[in-house]
């Protein structure tokens, strides 16, 4: 019974291998091992979209990662790589796009938006400060007693 | 406050709503190649059928579609009847075939007759890598000089061709002529 459970316990473990994109790289260093996975997240699979070629298990991807084993291998600078792929699949395989007159909005965009928000918000409530002051919300004593006689009308309901 | 003003939030909808209507019918895997404008990659690869090599130098003189094909790519069967037709027709057409099995490849070509005028050997792949190449089929339009100037990713049907990419093969064409 023991042995039956272990087995089976093994062959979870399998499982869970036989799963994910598991690439066999001897790489130099740990360096080297941690530039491979910045760069294979950072950099996007051009055939499944919304996947790094890290993640992903179409060919395309373990050919790219082959790629940047190699050229990992051949001293390039990660700069080089990621330019070496974008002279190929275009700005898109990046996840961090570059800073370009294209991208700027991409880049800016949110926090112009967030900007013209705070700068609407701060228009409004300046002005509705600005307001009271003139006095215009005081009542004249005609407008005095015709509340007191409304207060008074419910009160007697 | 100023009337004008008003109508800002209206105009910033209708920027957006037009904005994100768009981009309902854009087709996400649909990319805009890198290659355009770039003469076309370096390589030096055997034909399918072996009997030489090729460089980029054999893809001058003439506008033509470069098609990248494997015999596991199942879209590729669909378009290769029109390819023929193509062919026929006297559009260049070299091929590439892309990280193949050599001898299915050379199977294909005898039975589905072969619309290629050159058949450049891609097996492992780097020529595909270095035309940014992500699945098959995908073809290259390529001007007299080698210079790749428009991309078609996805299989060519006779509609897609009639509609699409005739005219641009036919302007690669006209401008060729002296």
């Amino acid at each position: 019974m023991k042995r039956w459970l272990a087995a089976a316990v093994l062959a979870l473990g399998l499982a869970g291998v036989a799963h994910a994109a598991i690439d066999t790289y001897e790489f130099a260093n740990d360096a080297e091992r941690e530039r491979f996975r910045d760069l294979t997240k950072e950099l996007r699979c051009p055939k499944c979209q919304n996947q790094d070629i890290a993640d992903s298990n179409a060919p395309i991807a373990a050919d790219l990662r082959k790629e940047i084993f190699r050229m990992l291998g051949e001293g390039k600078d990660n700069q080089q790589i990621i330019d070496f792929m974008v002279d190929r699949y275009g700005d898109f395989v990046r996840y961090k796009p570059a800073l370009t007159g294209k991208t700027a909005l991409l880049w800016f965009g949110p926090a112009g938006l967030l900007l013209a928000g705070i700068v609407v918000m701060v228009v409004i409530v300046r002005r509705r400060r600005a307001a009271p002051t003139d006095g215009s919300d005081a009542l004249s004593a005609e407008e005095r007693q015709r509340l007191d006689q409304l207060l008074d009308t419910k009160t007697d309901d | 406050m100023k009337r004008w003003l008003m109508v800002v939030p209206l105009g910033l909808f209708l920027l957006m709503a037009v904005f994100l209507y768009r981009g309902l019918y854009l087709d996400p895997a649909e990319l805009p190649s890198a290659m355009i404008g770039k003469p076309f990659p370096a390589f030096n690869l055997p034909t399918v059928q072996g009997d030489k090599t090729l460089t980029q130098a054999d893809l001058l003189g003439k506008p033509a579609l470069v098609n990248v094909w494997g015999t596991w790519c199942i879209s590729c069967r669909v378009e290769h009847p029109v390819l023929n037709k193509l062919a026929e027709k006297g559009v260049v057409i070299y091929g590439i075939n892309y990280k193949d099995d050599n001898a299915a490849a050379l199977k294909w070509l005898a039975e589905f007759h072969n619309p290629y005028q050159l058949d450049i050997r891609d097996e492992d792949g780097n020529l595909g890598l270095n035309l940014g190449v992500y699945g098959a089929p995908e073809t290259f339009f390529i001007d007299a000089k080698g210079v790749i100037r428009d991309k078609y990713v996805g299989v060519i049907d006779e509609t897609v061709w009639r509609e699409q990419l005739a005219a641009k093969y036919q302007a690669l064409v006209d401008e060729a002529k002296p």
